[in-house]
């Protein structure tokens, strides 16, 4: 074969292509910054430049001589700070404008990309000191991170040769021209990766055991699933950088021997799946994909999957039910996918973000990879950060980061329910999503990584991390995580399918007030038979949410069980309204609102709530500006 | 004569486009997921017609296709509304209130869990567990379109205007 | 210390080659509970009541773990009793909880596990589904509300019977096992072979129990009740009441059926006999003048369910032959009233059957005579069993008595239909004979009998070459069918069974747990064929004489041709797309439907349609008839013309015009 790719050729061609570039503007073109208008800001630079006379392209061609000399309008997967989209940058002058609207932009190329000054009001200001912050360096939502996985995320991902004149591929080339599938498997080991789909099982060891099965056809999946609700990693992986999925999977190709991958993304990442299909079709161009790569006998298609909507087929034997067209029903294991997967063939399963730690790895390799991290969690991980904190999005740390670092500094502090900065008024992290736990003040300090999540009855799982203030009741928490693994049961087994939905009946008695000392007993025990019981993940962990809140907001059950009061205030059948004589002023305005007439009293008086005649609907206590109004 | 020969050619051109889906993936069991998943998107819901069509040029029973097409969320047995809004339900858009969104909306258009369409099709509510784009918790979709940080208000306010301008249109 | 053992509860037990734990155990003599584990299918692994505690592996399925030397394993600790405990009272909680009107009581896993797990209350909620029960179909009861979605229906039907009537719906709580769209069964392509009730652990599924007219009927006293007994009836009725699993208590049986009212009990073996006279005639008739072969048996109704369902193109394959049963309706349909001088509407006819399907062919309008049908109601084992228990008669306890002649009066070949290759021993016993003109010494051919799933034989009888084959399970009989297709396979003359097993294991037998019960009851059946005095179905006498007096002499004789022999009807149509052309306003409008393929361009199918539906205006029936196309796409070439008038199909054989001929004559003889 005379085509061999020639990844340093590419790379060059790149570096060429925009060595003379003035300007670039890179706009976020994740689901989010999308959804707020960032496809229309860019076409308002286009418009802009175009009328201040300036050249610009949205797309770098390769084929001229001369390389061009105006401003590059390219797209980047998600940066992580959505909340702030649509987000700007403005290269080389490392300037971060923010929530950007298409009116913005006017002002933009006239005063920056012309007269070179910043436009403040469009900067971010840190939350602590108000100041305004020029690019991502003097974020603190960025710069206290560590971005690996997430470091090429502002490449055009459209755009195979920046990825290659990044160093993408080498490591594909590498593992493929120059180790043995043997070496391969080590080299991963030796990394000490391990499994980001939730498990944390090292992925070197995972790919050994499926190379040890000999079968001349062997597949690779990427779980792209991502069915967490409140997790997003993967999808912006994917829609971000697409090539560093492909590139892990030829390398996990080579370890094992497979021949054929799928990528399997979930039916609510349209956008996803596009940029995977895109890339594909451009690393077969490239001939990156296909047969006899780099030269050598290493043959290898990928073909990329949309899911149908089930959370269960992230499950790796419910994934392959799923591709093969059938039910997404998990099977027990053993067999284990390593010795029958897809088509009964030996199969590897890796999560996108494992997929995309790996080129860097074989680029740069093993040692330097464990660099970061702990020692039995290197690397890093990331983390969906979302609920009450000032910043959410997506974020990057070293294993071993403090649940502090992530909540006060990176996430900027806790907000009460009117998204206040508070401070005072963390309660809780529930952290892995429907599968996982959750962590309480105390463990603030702990270092965030595999086995000190485990040792405490949670669990890294696929990195949804949400913040909860203390109006948050843990009983409601616990029931919503139940709710959603009892809609997501595939409904094969007894115990995940009948378990769950007694369990939510339980937790409603709970919210409700029915409860007694036998139902917070027997909803124990029915956690533990599920947990038990259950044939895979999805019912093993089920119970998690609701075994941690039991053990650490244990008096919060309680007190629903026995005082039959809601501590957070959030549970409507437990509400008591009454009115502080103290603090009522007898202004009526509550009185007029309630909708049943529950209130009586005179003008100036202090008023008084009828128990019976109150319907608990809240509206007093939105009503009174004195704060008189309380246990509901 | 000619009539009934014209009913049954608008049927055969509809079965024709799903002949050429079932071509486009060799007649292959499977790919029963991707080939209802095309015919989805042909005719916006899978019709017993269309199921036992494809269960039997797939030569497979049809009860395994409506056991495959009654599994997955995306698959749906009855016609929907021209806009389908889809609320997020996720864990961060959940902390963040979406519910009393999706309460204001299910109000005004006098749906339910159990009752997901208007009776004139014009809307059908469905809720969804996170659309990955948490950070703008609650997140909407409408149709095809994303919304961010919607509120009950907000909410409302894009449904009262679908309905000012469809009506305008009649 | 032996290396190929392990250790259950500490005790060694030796692997020898069983394929997963649960083997192991319970060869170990521990019977731990399943409800999903069923050897004959595929491991689904879901009841989660076979778990045990593996040593250095933790919590495991038994049923789904393969054995390995020097495992340690414990089936009984605290959090697994526990466990299992909680797991059935989930169930229980989610179950229609009616054991005393159940007819599964006493027979449930569910309710014999909760017993023996000393499952004295349930602490959950009820949550009732009050899911409307399925009685559309002739042969079952489907009662959602106590399924435990165990899937053995799914599988037995997907895997073993490769119709797939039946499968998982929904997901989560609201998963449920349906056939499909959630129609009723006898909606959909079941074939009535009543083995999903045969596996389902619990009553969700059960054969329908029809004893109540039958008592009606006893209880008349206008009415003459008689009842004919099917083969494999004698050697499964006997387990319930502590004969040997087997043993043929045909006699003990005659005269409880006395006991209970009947008037006269006679054998269905006797049709038997009278149907290798007409089936073997038809045989010798087909290979001598080269009519369409192989030829197929037809005496299964759930075989020619499924021919006439999912291969109509084999259709002229399979012989014209009725069923024993309904050879034995017509025969006494036309011989009783004369012979027991009773008004033929004061005879009731009863046929005692291990099967399930048979419900489902005796109402089929075609076997009646008069307007009624020619057996009246059809009784599996276990309703018989019921009704046994329900008067309190214990088998074991009655004096042998033997059947009413002369239609109680079979010989060996007749006895033996009631397994796998039965039928086709019998059959050979007579074509051999006849076609070398030879008397036949050595009547045993054991090529074709036992579980082997696809038995062949091949003969030479003079000139003449016979290549026989014999199936019994419809994933066999497909496999075969799809051999022949593919040109593959050839034979003269196949049998088809549709219970793995034959008769002996049919849908409407009483369930058993022994792994062998298939091979005892077949054993119990060839016991008494050797114990015959006639072997031979042509040597019956009786039989010969029945023919004299009242079916022209012969067998394949012109009246025999009426009554004894049938003809069948393409279901193909089933599930194809449809769209409605014209919808009359008459109550219950003839559905008339007209095959479309839609991968052929201009399809004759479409033109023929348009001449229906002129046709239908001209003649002003419109209003009369619902005129529907089905667009199918099956890869067959030009095979998709058909059309389906009512019940009847008005195949693709002859040019459109001639089908449109015979279209309009269907029709008219319907509507007129
Ligand atoms: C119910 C359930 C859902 C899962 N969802 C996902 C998912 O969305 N994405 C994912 O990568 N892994 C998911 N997993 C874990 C996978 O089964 C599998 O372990 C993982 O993809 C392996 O990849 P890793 O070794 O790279 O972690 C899920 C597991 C269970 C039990
Ligand atoms: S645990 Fe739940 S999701 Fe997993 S197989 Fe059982 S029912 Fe299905
Ligand atoms: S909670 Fe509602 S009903 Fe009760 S007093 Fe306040 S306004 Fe009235
Ligand atoms: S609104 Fe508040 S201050 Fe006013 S009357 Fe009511 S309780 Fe008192
Ligand atoms: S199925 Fe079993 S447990 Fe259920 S009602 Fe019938 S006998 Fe009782
Ligand atoms: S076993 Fe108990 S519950 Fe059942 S019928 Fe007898 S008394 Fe009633
Ligand atoms: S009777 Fe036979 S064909 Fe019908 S559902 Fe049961 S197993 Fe399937
Ligand atoms: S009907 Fe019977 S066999 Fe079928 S799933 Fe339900 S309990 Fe199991
Ligand atoms: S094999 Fe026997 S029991 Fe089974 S369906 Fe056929 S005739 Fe009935
Ligand atoms: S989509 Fe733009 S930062 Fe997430
Ligand atoms: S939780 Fe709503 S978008 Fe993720
Ligand atoms: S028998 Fe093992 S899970 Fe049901």
């Amino acid at each position: 074969m005379s085509n061999v790719v020639n990844l340093q050729e590419i790379a060059a061609k790149y570096k060429n292509a925009v060595k003379d570039l003035k300007q670039r503007i890179i706009i976020c073109a994740g689901t989010g910054c999308v959804a707020n208008g960032s496809l229309r800001v860019r076409d308002a630079f286009m418009k802009e430049l175009a009328k201040a006379g300036l050249a610009a392209e949205m797309e770098l061609k390769f084929e001229q001589e001369k390389s061009f000399d105006g401003t590059y309008v390219s797209k980047s997967g998600c940066q992580g700070f959505c909340q702030r989209g649509p987000l700007v940058h403005i290269e080389p002058q490392h300037i971060l404008y923010t929530k950007v609207k298409e009116t913005d932009v006017p002002e933009i190329v006239e005063k920056t990309l012309i007269r070179g000054e910043l436009v403040d009001r469009l900067l971010y200001k840190n939350i602590q000191t108000g100041e305004s912050c020029r690019g991502n360096a003097e974020v603190p939502f960025y710069n206290r991170q560590k971005r690996v996985v997430l470091a090429n995320c502002m490449i055009e991902p459209a755009c195979i040769e920046e990825y290659i004149a990044k160093g993408g591929y080498e490591g594909a080339r590498k593992a493929i021209t120059e180790m043995t599938p043997e070496e391969v498997c080590q080299n991963a080991i030796d990394s000490g990766l391990r499994g980001r789909g939730g498990g944390g099982f090292p992925t070197g060891l995972k790919w050994k055991f499926t190379l040890a099965s000999k079968n001349a056809k062997k597949y690779v999946i990427c779980n792209g699933d991502e069915g967490d609700p409140g997790a997003f990693m993967d999808r912006s992986v994917m829609e971000g950088n697409p090539h560093a999925v492909i590139e892990g999977m030829m390398i996990a190709a080579r370890g094992i021997g497979a021949d054929e991958g799928y990528v399997y993304v979930r039916a609510e990442y349209p956008l996803a799946v596009e940029r995977m299909r895109n890339a594909v079709a451009d690393a077969e161009k490239t001939g990156i994909l296909g047969e006899k790569l780099f030269g050598t006998d290493f043959s290898f298609k990928v073909t990329v999957m949309e899911g149908a909507g089930a959370f269960v087929c992230g499950e790796e034997t419910a994934l392959i039910a799923s591709i093969e067209g059938k039910r997404g029903m998990p099977r027990p294991k053993p067999p284990f996918p390593a010795q029958r997967g897809l088509w009964g063939k030996p199969t590897v399963i890796n999560n996108v973000e494992t997929l995309a730690s790996l080129p860097g790895i074989f680029r740069d390799g093993a040692a330097n990879y464990r660099s970061v991290g702990t020692e039995k969690s290197p690397g890093t991980k990331t983390f969906a950060l979302t609920g009450h904190v000032a910043n959410t999005g997506l974020i990057e740390v070293p294993f071993g980061t403090t649940l502090r670092e992530i909540v006060y500094n990176i996430g900027g502090g806790v907000t009460d329910n009117s998204g206040k900065v508070t401070n005072d008024d963390f309660k809780a992290v529930q952290i892995g999503g429907p599968s996982g736990g959750c962590l309480t003040p105390d463990m603030l300090d702990l270092p965030m990584d595999f086995d000190t999540l485990k040792a405490v009855g949670a669990m890294v799982g696929s990195g949804g991390l949400v913040v909860m203030n203390k109006q948050t009741c843990m009983i409601k928490i616990a029931r919503f995580f139940m709710q959603f693994t009892q809609n997501e049961s595939c409904g094969k087994c007894v115990p995940c399918r009948e378990g769950t939905k007694q369990m939510l009946a339980l937790l409603d008695d709970i919210i409700e007030g029915r409860a007694t000392r036998q139902t917070l007993d027997l909803l124990e025990r029915t956690a533990r038979a599920v947990q038990m019981g259950s044939l895979c993940g999805l019912g093993k962990t089920a119970p998690n949410p609701v075994l941690s809140t039991l053990r650490y907001f244990r008096d919060e059950y309680e007190a629903h069980v026995f005082r039959k009061t809601c501590p957070a205030g959030e549970c409507k059948a437990l509400a008591k309204p009454e009115i502080d004589p103290a603090k009522c002023k007898g202004c009526t305005a509550c009185a007029r609102k309630c909708p049943v007439g529950a209130i009586t009293g005179t003008v100036k008086q202090p008023h008084k709530i009828d128990p019976d005649k109150c319907i608990k609907c809240g509206a007093c206590k939105a009503a009174c500006k004195f704060g008189a109004i309380f246990g509901i | 004569m000619q009539e009934t020969m014209e009913q049954t050619n608008a049927m055969i051109e509809h079965l024709a486009a799903v002949n050429k889906i079932l071509e486009k993936y060799h007649y292959q069991e499977a790919k029963l997921i991707p080939i209802l998943q095309e015919v989805q998107a042909n005719y916006k819901y899978l019709s017993k017609d269309m199921i036992s069509y494809v269960a039997t040029s797939l030569g497979i029973s049809p009860s395994r296709v409506y056991g495959v097409a009654t599994f997955y969320a995306h698959f749906s047995m009855s016609p929907k509304g021209k806009y389908v809004i889809r609320l997020c339900d996720g864990t961060a858009c959940h902390v963040k209130k979406s519910h009393s969104v999706l309460n204001a909306l299910r109000e005004r258009l006098k749906l339910s869990p159990e009752k997901q369409t208007t009776d004139d099709f014009l809307f059908t509510i469905e809720t969804v567990s996170c659309l990955g784009a948490c950070g703008l918790a609650p997140v909407m979709l409408l149709n095809e379109e994303v919304h961010g940080q919607v509120t009950p208000e907000k909410a409302l306010e894009l449904v009262d205007k679908i309905i000012a301008d469809e009506a305008a249109k009649k | 210390m032996n290396t190929n053992t392990l250790t259950v509860n500490n005790k060694v037990v030796e692997i020898a080659g069983e394929r997963n734990l649960l083997e192991v155990i319970r060869k170990a003599g521990i019977d731990i509970p399943t409800f999903c584990y069923h050897s004959e299918l595929s491991i689904y692994g879901a009841c989660r009541l076979c778990l045990v505690e593996v040593q250095g592996r933790g919590i495991m399925a038994s049923c789904s773990t393969a054995p390995e030397p020097g495992m340690v394993v414990h089936t009984d600790t605290k959090p697994l009793r526990e466990m299992r405990k909680i797991n059935i009272e989930l169930l229980l909680a989610n179950h229609d909880r009616e054991c005393p009107t159940c007819s599964r009581s006493a027979n449930c896993a569910l309710q014999d596990i909760a017993r023996k797990l000393g499952v004295t209350e349930v602490r959950y909620k009820q949550l009732v589904k009050n899911l409307p029960i399925d009685k559309s179909s002739p042969s079952l009861v489907r009662n959602p509300n106590k399924c435990v979605l165990c899937g053995d229906c799914v599988r037995v039907c997907r895997e073993v019977q490769t119709v797939g009537a039946l499968d998982f719906a929904n997901r989560g709580a609201n998963a449920r096992v349906v056939p499909a769209f959630d129609q009723d069964l006898a909606q959909v392509e079941c074939v009535n072979c009543g083995q999903c009730a045969a596996v389902c652990p619990t009553g969700a599924i059960v054969p329908k129990f029809d004893c109540d007219k039958v008592w009606e009927a006893i209880y008349d006293p206008e009415k003459i009740v008689v009842v004919q007994v099917a083969p494999a009836v004698r050697v499964a009725l006997g387990e319930k009441f502590g004969f040997a699993q087997g043993e043929n208590v045909a006699r003990q049986m005659v005269s409880a059926l006395k006991l209970m009212g009947f008037d006269y009990v006679y054998d269905t073996c006797y049709a038997a006999d009278m149907t290798i006279f007409e089936e073997g005639t038809e045989l010798i008739d087909r290979i001598t003048n080269k009519k369409v072969m192989p030829m197929f048996t037809s005496c299964c109704p759930g075989w020619i369910k499924f021919v006439e369902t999912f291969y109509p193109e084999f259709l002229p394959n399979v012989s014209s032959t009725r069923s024993p049963q309904q050879i034995f309706g017509s025969v006494m349909r036309k011989t009783l009233p004369e012979a027991l001088k009773v008004k033929p509407e004061n005879i009731v006819t009863v046929s005692i059957m291990p099967c399930t399907a048979k419900k489902f062919e005796a109402q089929l309008p075609k076997f009646a005579t008069n307007g009624r049908p020619d057996v009246d109601v059809v009784l599996t084992t276990v309703e018989l069993e019921h009704m046994l228990e329900s008067m309190g008669i214990n088998l074991k306890e009655q004096p042998p008595e033997a059947f009413d002649m002369p239609l109680g009066f079979s010989t060996g070949g007749g006895v033996i239909f009631g397994a796998t290759g039965g039928v086709m021993e019998a059959a050979l016993r007579f074509a051999v004979e006849k076609i070398s003109g030879e008397p036949l010494n050595q009547v045993d051919f054991k090529e074709v009998r036992g579980l082997g799933k696809r038995k062949e034989a091949e003969l030479n009888i003079k000139d003449t070459k016979l290549k026989v084959a014999v199936v019994h399970g419809l994933g066999n009989a497909r496999s075969l069918l799809e051999d022949i297709k593919a040109g593959k396979a050839h034979y003269d003359f196949i049998e088809v069974m549709a219970c793995p097993g034959g008769c002996v294991a049919g849908g409407g037998q009483p369930i058993s747990r022994e792994s062998n019960f298939r091979s005892a009851r077949a054993a119990g059946l060839y016991h008494t064929d050797k114990e015959r005095q006639l072997q031979k179905p042509q040597d019956n006498y009786w039989v010969e004489r029945c023919y004299a007096e009242s079916f022209g002499g012969h067998a394949g004789s012109h009246e025999a041709h009426e009554k004894l022999h049938t003809n069948y009807h393409n279901r193909s149509q089933i599930f194809d797309a449809k769209s409605v052309i014209l919808q009359g306003n008459a109550e219950n409008p003839l559905v008339i439907c007209v095959t479309i393929c839609t991968k052929q361009e201009n399809c004759p199918g479409q033109k023929l349609l348009a001449q229906v539906a002129d046709f239908l205006k001209k003649e002003d029936l419109a209003e009369k008839v619902t005129l529907m196309a089905a667009f199918s796409s099956r890869p067959e070439e030009d095979g998709t013309l058909a059309v389906s008038v009512g019940d009847e199909l008005i195949a693709r054989s002859g040019t459109p015009e001639e089908i449109l001929a015979s279209v309009k004559t269907a029709i008219k003889k319907v509507l007129k």
